[in-house]
């Protein structure tokens, strides 16, 4: 609670208000809307990005008729840089439609439980060293445990939907996301072994005493794979887009839903997929280091102005967004490389290669860990 | 603010706990335990047990919850309040319910509860591992052994060529 605290205490000092409680509710609010405007903001950049990698894989252009205020790039990249806002006015100005046979107080509830999981994991993500909203002990578990509530919100939409491709599209991304949760928490586990703390702070200090995580040991790499391969399943994108395969299921469970509510699934979907590259780039790749403290080797030390001046506050942040856009956009290379897995497959994958080679990393590391 | 946020709670959590039992319907009752579920969590953090917080919503709301509503959706004529939570022998129940009840009050009543005035708490989930691992090693491994038995003969009753 330490960054509430403080914000309480900040506005406590400058505002000319006698109740605490309305100075504690602006204190909760403010965080709050800020993680809002980051995801909103996310989703729009994200989308473009999205629509023009894809654009760039398939040698097409991608958008490049929208504007903004009359500013047109036509084919350069930032041709159609109007195009995701213009989508989202037309999102939240779209009819709200529910079927008759749905489960209407259901239906309405799904949408923004769903959006619930990834606006709490937010608090506890660090862009620099204490730019946080909440600063919890229990860091990256807490991560964990809220991001794995939204599966409930994605079976109560497709069961509300009253829809045969809902349905099996809810089961399937169930069946999906609470499998590969699994590999997921082994994969972090490393990093707690190893550091012996769950704050993410205490994990980038130890990469900055040392080196990046993922080149502590030959097990940490594989880690790292077994990591992203995972959370690209956990955010159902292709590959592994099962539930939701169009050539299949329609849509599957976001299939009923339209406007605002369809908003926040496509908002949550992006929003994850910040959030997963943001703990892969806390825990594998350094955080907010700069690339020139990968390894801290005793004996070869580049001065200290010299690190200090490309890892600061400034630039630390800098650094988290530039690998985390790395990450994004390896991502949606997947999705223009790869085909769609089948069900079989993906329980495959998962079950029998990365939860086995998961857990080998486990004791493998532990005996490092015991040996150097 | 901090008994605000408290009473919210408390009241979220048994207004919840009501709907699970008094619903027709299964996933309606899901969705009010949910609820319940996350309100038992806040009371964790309430306590400073940050772990026991986190563990009660991966356990409850990330697993069983999940669990109980895909038993609920493959169960066939889902929509019939027939099925599942209709109320019979309804005598026998109250005296059941009476009952435990009973026996809850009593234990509440008699426990000599210590109150004290913690403000901050240090680092639980270190103190757990170490007790998990020092003190508690011989439960918490008979324990992981009943629960890999339990998944091993899920598995076993579950193929169908067995």
């Amino acid at each position: 609670m330490t960054s509430v605290n403080n914000l309480f205490e900040f506005i406590k000092g400058i505002a000319p208000i006698e109740d605490t409680a309305i100075i504690w509710v602006i204190a909760v609010a403010i965080p709050a809307l800020i993680v809002f405007l980051v995801m909103a903001v996310n989703a729009l950049i994200a989308v473009y990005f999205e629509r023009k990698v894809s654009a760039f894989m398939q040698d097409r252009l991608g958008p490049m008729e929208v504007g903004i205020f009359g500013f047109k790039g036509g084919r350069k990249f930032w041709g159609g840089i109007g195009q995701t806002l213009a989508d989202a006015i037309k999102l939240l100005t779209k009819e709200d439609i529910i079927p008759a046979d749905a489960d209407r107080k259901v239906m309405i509830f799904a949408p923004f439980f769903i959006f619930l999981a990834p606006f709490l994991t937010f608090i506890a993500l660090p862009l620099y060293e204490n730019v946080i909203v909440s600063n919890f002990n229990i860091g990256i578990l807490y991560i964990l445990a809220v991001s794995s509530v939204g599966v409930i919100g994605v079976i109560l939409a497709g069961w509300a939907s009253n829809n045969k491709w809902s349905v099996y599209g809810a089961m399937r991304a169930a069946a999906q996301m609470i499998s590969y949760e699994i590999p997921i928490a082994l994969s972090l586990m490393l990093a707690i072994i190893v550091v012996g703390s769950l704050q993410i702070n205490d994990i980038v200090q130890w990469q900055a005493d040392n080196r990046w995580f993922i080149l502590h040991s030959p097990f940490a790499f594989i880690a790292f794979f077994i990591y992203f391969v995972s959370v690209v399943a956990e955010t159902n994108r292709t590959p592994f887009d099962i539930p939701e395969a169009e050539s299949e299921l329609v849509a599957g469970w976001m299939t009923e839903f339209s406007g605002f509510r369809w908003a926040l699934f496509f908002l949550s979907e992006y929003a994850n997929m910040l959030i997963v590259s943001v703990v892969a780039t806390m825990v594998f790749l350094g955080g907010w280091l700069s690339p020139f403290e990968i390894v801290n080797m005793p004996g070869f030390d580049l001065p200290q102005p010299f690190l200090a001046f490309f890892t600061n506050s400034v630039t630390g942040p800098m650094w988290v967004l530039l690998k985390v856009s790395f990450l994004i956009f390896v991502m949606m290379w997947f999705r223009w490389t790869f085909p769609r897995l089948r069900v079989d497959q993906l329980m495959y994958l998962c079950w029998k290669v990365f939860i086995p080679f998961a857990l080998a990393n486990v004791v493998f590391v532990s005996i490092w860990e015991l040996i150097f | 603010m901090g008994d605000l946020a408290f009473s919210g709670l408390a009241i979220m959590t048994i207004v919840s706990a009501f709907w699970v039992v008094v619903s027709t319907n299964l996933v309606r009752s899901a969705v009010a335990l949910l609820f319940t579920l996350f309100g038992l969590a806040g009371f964790y953090i309430f306590l400073f047990a940050d772990f026991i917080a986190a563990a009660q919503v991966i356990i409850y709301v990330g697993g069983i919850l999940v669990l109980i509503i895909f038993g609920v959706m493959v169960t066939n004529k889902i929509d019939d309040p027939e099925v599942g939570s209709s109320s019979r022998n309804q005598l026998f129940a109250s005296f059941g319910a009476v009952f435990i009840l009973s026996i809850l009050l009593t234990v509440i009543m008699r426990t000599e509860w210590k109150i004290g005035n913690i403000t901050q708490a240090d680092e639980t989930i270190r103190k757990i591992g170490s007790h998990l691992m020092n003190d508690f090693v011989l439960p918490f491994e008979l324990v992981s052994v009943l629960l890999l038995a339990a998944l091993i003969g899920a598995a076993y009753l579950s193929r169908k060529d067995s």
